[in-house]
């Protein structure tokens, strides 16, 4: 039987959400034709823009759907940017904290090496917390708030699962003027997400998280907030994201957020009692191993939980449970398949050695506790594996 | 799983002998390059995308294992070391020896695999008693024996090379093609893989310490300039800009580079002529010979395309120390120490030695 304990990564999609994505991909028509088939598909657009906005605590006029988490993230962050420095050139710089998702800190840098950004950046704690008193220092740092353009912050960790105190995130950054990006990929479905509450000017979403498609997410952008697009043509969506608007993928989406929100109490409380059971099981039966990030609370959602296994490298793990039917993650993205050494572990004072075991389990609503029993089972024979072959930068003795 | 033809079509054939195969390819660079590019085809991540498709064909795992620390240390320094000492390495015997064939099979030990196949043009042969033995392919032309010659009985014990009996190259790619893989038609690679362009001196001046220095011939007279000594291979004629033929009106040929006095020493090709080579660095691939200090005849080749020449061999030792000893029946010409000389009993590989020491056929005076 395959265990699947990667749902960072993506998500099964929901059975009713495959049903209602593939009647909705059945309608004729592009929602912006003047026709009656137009018409229609424009109307079950607009359903499930004023469905997802009325969950995510927005307007509908807010939601700009996008292909997913990656677009809406160098959407806000490069259109924020853009605009700010049209506004005013002396607004060049972007804060970020560590940790970020690659989509974030490589379009920083992005726009570090293309527009002469300056990247500044809010030091982690050591267990991947943004703290407000640490973002305002780095917004007031250097020439002051005046120069920065935006700032942008992960609401949920999506390797060490840290929920980010976004609204006194959005409360220093307002306070300086200043718009602030939330990146709430991995917050969708295991924290109640309000963007109207948060005080953000932008947040970006993704529906195959939630148990939607992949390649439909959405930017919500506030009604106060303007960008430089990056697509241009047909200005649909404000002009914020030109293109032919994906009909199914909206239904999908806005299905996919009311159910993942509807049950969001039962997922949290019944996803904790099997990630403390995982949690404990490993500490009980693997000596060396380390839970990183906050400790379970309030302060962590409860589908994460990141281990690292002292003396290994983690893709020996991932190998070693592969083989025995359980897909986990090492936590970070890879080029090629090459796992690299988890940057945010790296970001939260984890030494090298250390970051190089780390395995992130992810649950879901689907996950079993028979699934975390089959883990814990199999587990102790994959570290020994793991720790006979070593770290892979070791001289190997068969010279 | 290079990606390349040849690792597709071993681990096709390994699984239908009927064994657990899974797909392993080596990331050895921090920073491979997204397409691949002239005649290079093991480090870019197309080439991935290539082994990792072959893998999904077979139906077999397919994984990425990362060694690019150890690459960096064992086989790029090895070799920037290597030529900076004034020797000419062999990079991609360096890396069966301490990637392949010790890294990766160290690894893939732990994680309880039993062997590392390889896509290598070579075979294994057990004898009577089941010692294992390595030998030449059946296709002579794409041959590889050479530059497993490191093997020791050791790696041996947990190689498998299932193209070995395969008389052609033409006919793995005609499997391959039969068996549905998109890398039937894809260029051999060749050149050194870390080296994107093929420019290996370019890449050495990069990346080796060097200055303008003198060359010299046999008698230490300068007789020109070059930029700097690294880089230049033994046997070498051109780019040495002397301008002017020696004495005797003859080309004048690279016989020594000299790193510690940044001198390149020049010569008449005949001063290039080695009437012995040795080296302490050696290896049996197998069982050594019963009594290896009684010289014994072999072949000894010294470079993976070379053809292999008559020669003796024995291990001679002294204060201590041994050296494996080889005495071509006629001198060799243009030996760099650096350069591995294999040993060959028929087809069978017998052992190898990086070459440290040699001996001139020719008296100095000549040059």
């Amino acid at each position: 039987m395959a265990i699947y304990l990667d749902h960072a990564a993506s998500t099964p999609l929901l059975p009713e959400v495959l049903e209602a994505y593939a009647e909705a991909l059945r309608t004729i028509g592009n929602p912006s034709s003047i026709h009656g088939h137009g018409q229609r598909a424009k109307q079950a657009l607009e359903e499930s823009r004023e469905r997802l906005a009325a969950v995510v605590g927005c307007e509908p006029v807010e939601v700009i759907f996008t292909s997913g988490g990656t677009e809406s993230i160098n959407s806000a962050i490069k259109g924020l940017f853009w605009a700010a420095r049209a506004a005013d050139p002396v607004r060049s710089s972007v804060v970020i904290p560590g940790g970020e998702h690659h989509a974030t800190a490589d379009t920083v840098d992005w726009l570090v090496r293309a527009e002469g950004a300056r990247r500044v950046e809010v030091p982690l704690d050591a267990d991947g917390r943004i703290l407000p008193d640490r973002l305002a220092a780095a917004l007031d740092s250097g020439s002051g708030a005046g120069s920065v353009a935006l700032t942008s912050a992960i609401w949920v960790n999506n390797e060490v699962g840290t929920i980010q105190p976004v609204a006194a995130l959005a409360e220093v950054a307002a306070a300086r003027s200043i718009p602030l990006h939330v990146d709430a990929v991995a917050a969708l479905g295991h924290v109640p997400v309000d963007f109207a509450r948060s005080g953000a000017s932008a947040m970006s979403l993704s529906a195959h998280k939630i148990g939607g498609p992949v390649s439909i997410g959405a930017l919500v952008l506030g009604r106060r907030s303007s960008l430089v697009p990056l697509l241009h043509g047909g200005g649909q969506q404000r002009s914020v994201r030109s293109g032919t608007q994906d009909v199914a993928g909206a239904v999908a989406f806005a299905l996919a957020a009311e159910v993942a929100t509807a049950r969001l109490d039962d997922d949290v409380r019944r996803m904790g009692e099997l990630r403390d059971r995982l949690v404990g099981g490993v500490r009980a039966a693997v000596d060396g191993s380390v839970m990183r990030g906050p400790a379970p609370g309030p302060e962590r959602v409860t589908s994460n939980a990141n281990i690292t296994f002292a003396g290994c490298d983690g893709d020996s793990l991932l190998f070693a449970l592969d083989m025995a039917g359980i897909s986990v993650s090492t936590g970070s993205a890879c080029t090629a398949g090459v796992p690299e050494v988890s940057h945010v572990l790296l970001d939260m004072g984890v030494p090298e050695d250390e970051a190089r075991g780390a395995l992130r389990f992810t649950l879901g609503p689907s996950t079993t506790q028979a699934d975390i029993d089959a883990v814990l089972a199999a587990l102790p024979a994959a570290v020994e594996r793991a720790r006979a072959a070593g770290h892979s930068s070791r001289e190997p003795a068969m010279y | 799983m290079s990606g390349g033809v040849d690792s597709a079509v071993a681990a096709a054939r390994a699984v239908e002998a009927g064994h657990d195969v899974v797909g392993v390819h080596l990331a050895l660079s921090r920073m491979p390059g997204t397409l691949r590019t002239g005649s290079r085809g093991c480090c870019t991540i197309e080439d991935s995308m290539d082994a990792q498709r072959a893998a999904n064909v077979i139906g077999i795992p397919y994984y990425v294992w990362d060694f690019s620390e150890r690459f960096k240390l064992d086989v790029v320094d090895d070799f920037i070391a290597e030529y900076s000492a004034g020797r000419t390495p062999n990079p991609c015997m360096r890396c069966n020896e301490r990637i392949k064939f010790a890294a990766l099979l160290e690894k893939a030990l732990s994680l309880g695999f039993d062997a590392v196949c390889t896509g290598h043009y070579a075979t294994i042969l057990t004898d009577a008693d089941g010692n294992r033995e390595l030998h030449r392919s059946a296709a002579w032309a794409k041959d590889q024996s050479y530059v497993l010659g490191v093997l020791t009985t050791e790696q041996l014990a947990h190689a498998m090379f299932p193209l070995g009996a395969t008389p052609s190259k033409a006919e793995v790619r005609a499997e391959a093609a039969a068996r549905g893989l998109a890398v039937a038609a894809k260029p051999d690679s060749h050149d050194i893989c870390f080296i994107s362009d093929g420019d290996t001196r370019g890449w050495l001046s990069d990346h080796v310490e060097h200055a303008p220095g003198s060359i010299v011939d046999r008698d230490g007279a300068v007789v020109g300039s070059h930029d700097g000594a690294v880089g230049f291979t033994v046997g070498q004629r051109r780019g040495l800009a002397l301008g002017v033929p020696d004495a005797g009106g003859r080309p004048r040929f690279v016989l020594e580079v000299r790193p510690r006095t940044n001198e390149v020493v020049v010569g008449p090709r005949e001063a290039l002529a080695l009437a012995r080579i040795s080296g302490e660095r050696f290896s049996w691939a197998g069982l050594p010979p019963a009594d290896p200090t009684t010289p014994f005849r072999c072949e000894v080749q010294i470079r993976a395309h070379a053809d292999p020449v008559p020669a003796e061999a024995f291990v001679h030792t002294e204060g201590g120390r041994s050296e494996l000893v080889v005495v071509p029946d006629a001198p060799l010409i243009g030996v760099s120490p650096g350069q591995t000389a294999v040993v060959y009993v028929g087809t069978r590989v017998l052992g190898q030695c990086t070459i440290d020491r040699t001996v001139s056929a020719v008296p100095a005076t000549v040059g």
